[in-house]
């Protein structure tokens, strides 16, 4: 899992990369092909269909070949981080999920992470495992919209409806939690924002024993589809050592061979007391990252079976940490104690504070790697937030991959790449 | 002594919140990162934060409510500190977050400072990841880094005037394009 010797002035990264020189993320046509006059430049999106969001590809075509391609983005960005500063620590939260709007709870618990560890608060038993359940649903809601909307990108129309039956599901299930089918802010500093309903552990079982089943039926339509396969076998080649070049991470490193999960590297929340395996295939193909993505499925929904073993003994346990600092008092506690209300009261207006400090928290979302840094002064705002989007780094990986493709499969490499748009522009 | 003594440029390694940060001089950036990547075993470049410290720890200090001007109903809270943090060497820090992917995963920080106009080498020849990251720094903050092959705005448009995330920049109120224009 070593890169190859580097070489420090001129020349491509190490021998044998594919990756373009000297821009990593531009592929420039060849000089010969060029004085030909027989290649077209063609615009790809900003808007169109395929592009998962507001990407926009200028692509060179020689023929039916991709000979050319840049990756221009930035159409969705919204200044999060600017805005993330000018907010409460606690008030800041509800920005983080509305960034990558598909993987919400890892996005917003990065953020909450963050900011527990520059504040190194213990959290409650029945926080860490209901988190991990929230995530782990959270990875099965992704990815189904991946393969929904993939699959779909390449004519495999029934499979986005099945997709989104079980994704209606999920949905159904943060609406039980939280209240809300999508950006749930049901994480808070300290815990979860509120106890969890009485009620959602046997709908969640329930979903737990129908969604094998569901997996199952999507590789029957296209494991061994012949359609599928062609479309996606051989395509979008990444190495290993590209892939740890390009600081891909998640199923397209996984997809290219690495067994590598933070998850599993650093775990943090209840992973080191799961049970869980990590999928990788060696193949570094369109066709190995959807490998990937089908087995995720499978043992997030093992974990999130052994989340509800664990919280079906936890009832009537806190579910937020005692730290008044930090933590909003309890409701009923307001009538009667002055100190509550004052507690409440200064973390309402001012914000609580968070001690000096920086650092860099990073969890596997569905995407891969999701870092977020944070920088306090001291005061109850951020001084700077910053977050290390996977979907950003994936797109790196375009050039790389579409050396040598045909611009059919240029919808089939952006697709496998997993991105999205609110991500990657911020 | 550590394992990082040998690192060219080595100013200063800390260690705090369970995170390592080695802070190195900005002439031996690049030098560092290869020492870090080639004899340490960080192959992956995660991340680049820069972050800009104009203005650090000048509020005053908390319990202080208003100013002599009256209260600013923009900024209704008590802005200030408890403790008044402590001053920073330069205007902008950056930190380059590096992760080994191995089997023996760790996670360091590569921090380095720079100046307002200060160019920054580019490490974009040892982790070609670092291509975007440092584009958007450029782009949203300002840093110029020396021999990026393709040092252009990413994420904003390329007429744009300034760097957002700088603390002089302000949020919101930029000029509008269209509106009022004959």
């Amino acid at each position: 899992m070593t890169a190859t010797a580097p070489t420090r002035s001129r020349g491509p990264v190490y021998e044998g990369s594919r990756i373009p020189y000297p821009i990593p993320t531009v592929l420039k046509t060849p000089a010969d092909i060029e004085a030909t006059g027989d290649v077209m430049m063609v615009n790809f999106g900003p808007n169109h269909p395929s592009t998962h969001g507001v990407l926009r590809l200028i692509v060179d075509l020689y023929g039916e070949d991709v000979t050319g391609l840049a990756a221009v983005i930035g159409y969705l960005h919204t200044g999060f981080e600017k805005n993330m500063e000018h907010k409460t620590w606690w008030k800041a939260i509800p920005y983080a999920p509305r960034m990558d709007y598909v993987s919400y709870q890892n996005n917003e618990y990065v953020f909450v992470g963050a900011v527990e560890k520059l504040l190194d608060l213990e959290i409650p038993p029945k926080a860490v495992w209901m988190r991990t359940l929230l995530l782990e649903l959270n990875r099965i809601h992704s990815h189904l919209v991946w393969i929904g909307t993939s699959a779909l990108e390449l004519g495999a129309i029934s499979m986005f409806w099945y997709a989104f039956r079980e994704r209606e599901q999920i949905l159904d299930l943060f609406e039980l939690v939280a209240g809300y089918r999508m950006h749930t802010r049901y994480f808070q500093v300290g815990g979860l924002a509120e106890d969890i309903p009485r009620g959602f552990y046997p709908e969640a079982r329930k979903f737990c024993d129908w969604m094998p089943n569901a997996i199952d039926d999507y590789e029957t339509l296209l494991t061994r589809n012949k359609i599928w396969l062609e479309r996606t076998e051989g395509i979008g080649l990444l190495s290993i050592d590209d892939a740890i070049a390009l600081g891909q991470s998640g199923p397209v490193l996984r997809g290219s061979g690495v067994d590598w999960d933070v998850r599993k590297a650093e775990p943090y929340l209840a992973y080191h007391q799961v049970d869980f395996r990590v999928p990788s295939f060696p193949e570094g193909d369109v066709y190995a990252r959807y490998r990937v993505h089908m087995a995720e499925m499978r043992e997030s929904v093992r974990i999130v079976e052994q989340c509800l073993d664990r919280l079906e003994h936890m009832e009537g346990e806190p579910w937020i940490a005692d730290d008044r600092k930090v933590v909003l008092p309890p409701r009923e506690e307001l009538h009667t104690s002055m100190e509550s209300l004052i507690h409440h009261f200064k973390i309402v207006t001012e914000g609580f504070r968070v001690p000096e400090g920086e650092v860099y928290f990073a969890i596997e979302s569905p995407r891969g790697e999701l870092g977020c840094y944070v920088c306090s002064d001291g005061g109850p705002k951020p001084w700077r937030v910053k977050f290390r989007a996977p979907s950003f780094v994936a797109l790196q990986a375009t050039a790389t991959c579409m050396t040598d493709a045909l611009i059919a499969d240029m919808i089939a490499i952006v697709g496998s790449l997993d991105t999205v748009m609110g991500e990657v522009d911020r | 002594m550590s394992e990082f003594d040998a690192l060219p440029g080595l100013v200063d390694q800390l260690e705090r919140h369970r995170e390592t940060t080695l802070v190195v001089e900005l002439v031996s950036l690049v030098d560092a990162a290869l020492h870090l990547r080639d004899e340490a075993g960080f192959n992956f470049l995660s991340d680049l934060t820069a972050i800009d410290y104009l203005g650090w720890g000048e509020k005053e200090v908390s319990g202080y409510i208003g100013t002599a001007a009256g209260r600013d109903l923009n900024m209704p809270m008590t802005q200030g500190y408890q403790v008044v943090p402590l001053p920073k060497p330069k205007r902008f820090a950056l930190n380059y977050h590096l992760l080994s992917v191995s089997d023996r995963p760790r996670r360091i920080r590569l921090q380095t400072w720079a100046d307002e106009g200060e160019p920054v080498p580019t490490v974009i020849r040892v982790w070609p990841t670092a291509d975007w990251h440092e584009r958007e720094q450029f782009d949203l903050m300002g840093i110029v880094f020396d021999g990026h092959p393709n040092l252009q705005r990413i994420l904003l448009d390329d007429d744009w005037d300034g760097h957002p995330l700088r603390k002089d920049y302000p949020l919101g109120g930029e000029p509008v394009r269209f509106s009022g224009e004959a």
